[in-house]
């Protein structure tokens, strides 16, 4: 049996989708730019990607811009409102659990001259609104906060923290990144006073290497990629047209069953929860207290720790019973250093490096779930009866 | 502009009644490099020179560099070469040869002949100074120095006429195949990948072993060993690399020894594995990377507990190498990234931390003896798992 928990590092793309990229490749590949009639053809098939984002944000299609994925989508928004702002301030504000492409991007600023605050957050990997408020000055730009984190599924107060940055200062814009959330909980940018919004194309059962950055009409943006000029001068390069229409049309089937599936996927983790919980030496990361099946966090993350066993270990333990998951996050489980999203909500040193990661998609079943819990029952036991001494 | 190599040899040259064996091996062993360039060459044996001639178009760096991972090379003269049409037409040529290889003419020459063709109408002397006038004519800011000549031209008159005034050096060593076989213990780490260059080197041909002790290390981890057999084997041909699963053996030991002897007894496992398969694949020696004082299982006193298991010879080439010379080495054939990856290997996973580093091999064997209930099977067990790899 083969049974992929890794999710929120990818997903398997809908096939569907991939059928109708595969046309678009071999018959519709003309470039949106050309004047002739397959340039045109491309052309409508990039308007029917931002035709569907439109719908689904319930926001202009004017406000849908293209990317190569989400690390890019945040570096536009980052970079492109740090500039074309620093005449107005030079302050901006973050949380200290965001996913390396903020963070990174971030510390890029710092060395500009920029000034970041990082928002601590609780055991259950939440903001406090009295941090956002203090910290927000005269002279902040921009607060960027992610809808869910990746290592732990927890949710950020997304439409509050929105509410407080545009009653203390409407000039600070406001930028979320929704990699990990959209898709799995209705995001709204102008009810929610998101200015800018990251999406990426393959965490939704699209394609790899597209994102979208929604980008509110009221924002000006310096862009970070010059060329050609495409897509209004923001994001110049030939459109991904392929790419581009996959991410729209994953968007468009996820929602579909958008409810039934969230009801499904609550579900889920709540059995697999209940199944940790019989287990032995484990631990639940992010959850809130008083919600201790996670209704409060995103239905498809579960971080768990073991303690005395190595993440890596029981994750390739697992592998061999077929069941893929994670050591942390995806994108940090081949570097050495512990997790910093598990160390801010405070996790005990010795579990940070016997923490996995089960993420859940659309396709996962009741049946994988009990073959998983069945796996780690039988793991667990062996390998901790061998460790280092 | 070059159209042909002439391979320059040393060691081989002083083999006796064997020297055709080692030539022979040298033209295979540049024949197997060349298959993965891009164009056709002819290799060939001449009066004991070997010339490589492209016959089409050809990537002048990929072969060299091709050709700089053959053992037995010293030196890559690039050449081209002529019909004989006469010595003003010849003049002609070495004319055209300086004005393209040398941009700057502020140099000093001399022409150095060789006529195998005794019939060629001029004797080397008389080409050596007709030539030479010839280049002072056509370039008058050259001058001639016949003792240490910036540019030495060499003219070889044979059937077809070589000319040719520079040496790439070439990587020395014996041509493999000419040594027999040897199995070297690759682990991942930047120690095994060298001692395996190094043996081979000395015309020796290389097979690999890898333990791997899954869950406890990765598919990457065995993605990288691969890797490194993959980088050597640029040098050495291909390798046949045996992938044995260790993990039963190395938790029986971790159940049944004293903690602090399990890295050594683990070692002494494994040499015993690599010797059996060795022997079945009719290698004449173990390599290991092993170098003294580096790890407690590389002290003299842990050397005697892991030599004393095999009957054949191990070779362990870094044995007085300091690590940073090691590395620099590594780095050299190019295997030294690969290394550094960071991906736990069998041998660390459940190391003691304070291992011993001065083993009493009577102690060990006492100790060993705990486990021979089960370890003849789970030996075999291990031996089944063999998977190969043939990696070039």
């Amino acid at each position: 049996m083969e049974v992929y928990l890794d999710n929120s590092a990818t997903t398997k793309v809908f096939p569907e989708v991939a059928e109708l990229m595969i046309k678009i490749m071999c018959e519709d590949y003309g470039n949106p730019s050309s004047l002739h009639m397959k340039g045109v053809q491309a052309e409508q098939h990039v308007r029917y990607a931002k035709e569907t984002f439109a719908k689904l944000l319930k926001c202009s299609e004017k406000e849908i811009f293209f990317t190569s994925g989400g690390t890019e989508s945040d570096n536009m928004a980052l970079v492109g409102c740090a500039m074309a702002n620093r005449r107005r301030g030079n302050h901006l504000i973050t949380t200290q659990i965001e996913h390396p492409a903020v963070l990174q991007t971030m510390h890029y600023l710092e060395g500009m001259g920029f000034e970041v605050t990082y928002l601590p957050v609780d055991g259950s990997g939440r903001i406090h609104l009295e941090d956002l408020r203090e910290a927000l000055r005269p002279s902040t730009i921009l607060v960027s906060v992610m809808h869910t984190n990746n290592e732990i599924g927890s949710l950020q107060p997304i439409e509050e923290a929105g509410e407080l940055i545009k009653k203390t200062n409407p000039a600070v814009l406001f930028h979320v990144d929704a990699v990990q959330g959209f898709g799995k909980a209705r995001i709204y940018p102008r009810k929610m006073n998101i200015d800018l919004l990251s999406i990426s194309g393959h965490k939704i059962h699209g394609p790899k290497g597209v994102g979208v950055l929604y980008i509110s009409e009221k924002v000006k943006l310096q862009p970070i990629i010059y060329g050609g000029g495409q897509q209004k001068n923001i994001r110049s390069g030939t459109e991904n047209v392929p790419g581009i229409v996959g991410i729209a049309r994953a968007a468009e089937l996820l929602y579909q069953h958008f409810d039934e599936d969230e009801v499904r996927l609550h579900g889920l983790k709540r059995s697999f929860i209940e199944g940790i919980e019989k287990l032995e030496g484990t631990k639940l990361n992010g959850l809130v207290p008083g919600d201790p099946y996670g209704f409060n966090t995103a239905p498809h993350v579960i971080s768990v720790s073991f303690a005395g066993v190595r993440s890596e270990v029981l994750l390739h333990a697992l592998e061999d019973d077929g069941i893929y998951v994670s050591a942390g996050s995806a994108c940090s489980a081949r570097k050495p250093q512990p997790s910093a999203t598990l160390k801010a909500i405070g996790v005990e040193k010795s579990l940070l490096e016997s923490t996995i990661r089960f993420s859940l998609s659309v396709f996962t079943t009741g049946e994988e779930i009990d073959y998983t819990l069945a796996a780690l029952h039988e793991k667990l036991h062996i390998l901790r009866r061998y460790t280092r001494k | 502009m070059f159209t042909a190599f002439l391979i320059k040899y040393a060691e081989i040259g002083i083999k006796g009644k064997n020297r055709y064996l080692f030539e022979d091996a040298l033209v295979r062993q540049i024949r197997h490099a060349l298959k993965k360039c891009s164009g056709e060459f002819i290799a060939h044996k001449t009066q004991g020179r070997i010339f490589v001639e492209a016959q089409t178009v050809f990537d002048f760096d990929e072969t060299v560099e091709a050709l700089q991972h053959v053992f037995g090379i010293v030196g890559i003269c690039p050449m081209i070469y002529v019909e004989d049409e006469g010595f003003e037409n010849l003049g002609n040529t070495v004319v055209d040869y300086i004005s393209r290889v040398y941009p700057d003419k502020n140099k000093t020459f001399k022409v150095y002949a060789r006529r195998s063709r005794k019939s060629y109408p001029k004797d080397s002397q008389e080409i050596n100074r007709d030539m030479g006038e010839i280049i002072l004519n056509a370039y008058p800011e050259m001058k001639v120095d016949v003792h240490n000549p910036e540019i030495l031209l060499t003219i070889e008159i044979r059937e077809k006429i070589y000319i040719y005034s520079e040496i790439i050096p070439g990587p020395g060593g014996m041509p493999v195949g000419t040594g027999g076989k040897a199995m070297l213990l690759l682990s991942g780490g930047i120690d095994s990948p060298v001692a395996g260059y190094m043996i081979a080197k000395r015309g020796v041909k290389i097979d690999a072993v890898y333990f791997h002790a899954p869950p406890y290390t990765s598919e990457r981890a065995k993605q990288k060993v691969i890797e490194l057999a993959r980088q050597v084997s640029k040098y050495t041909g291909p390798i046949y690399l045996h992938v044995i699963n260790f993990t039963d053996i190395q938790l029986y030991i971790y159940d049944k020894c004293p903690h602090d002897e399990l890295t050594i007894i683990m070692r002494r496992y494994m040499m015993r594995i690599a010797e059996y398969i060795a022997k079945k694949t009719e290698c004449l020696g173990l390599i290991t990377g092993e170098s003294i004082g580096q790890v407690a299982s590389q002290t003299m006193n842990s050397l005697i507990a892991t030599n004393e298991v095999c009957e054949l010879p191990v070779y362990r080439p870094l044995i007085g190498f300091d690590k940073q010379e090691i590395v620099e080495a590594a780095e050299r054939i190019g295997t030294y990234e690969t290394s550094i990856q960071p991906f736990e290997d069998c041998c660390t996973i459940f190391v003691a931390k304070h291992p011993v580093t001065k083993p009493n091999t009577g102690i060990i064997r006492k100790h060993e003896h705990n486990l021979d209930e089960k370890i003849d099977e789970l030996f075999r067990t291990a031996i089944e798992t063999d998977e190969v790899i043939i990696v070039e």
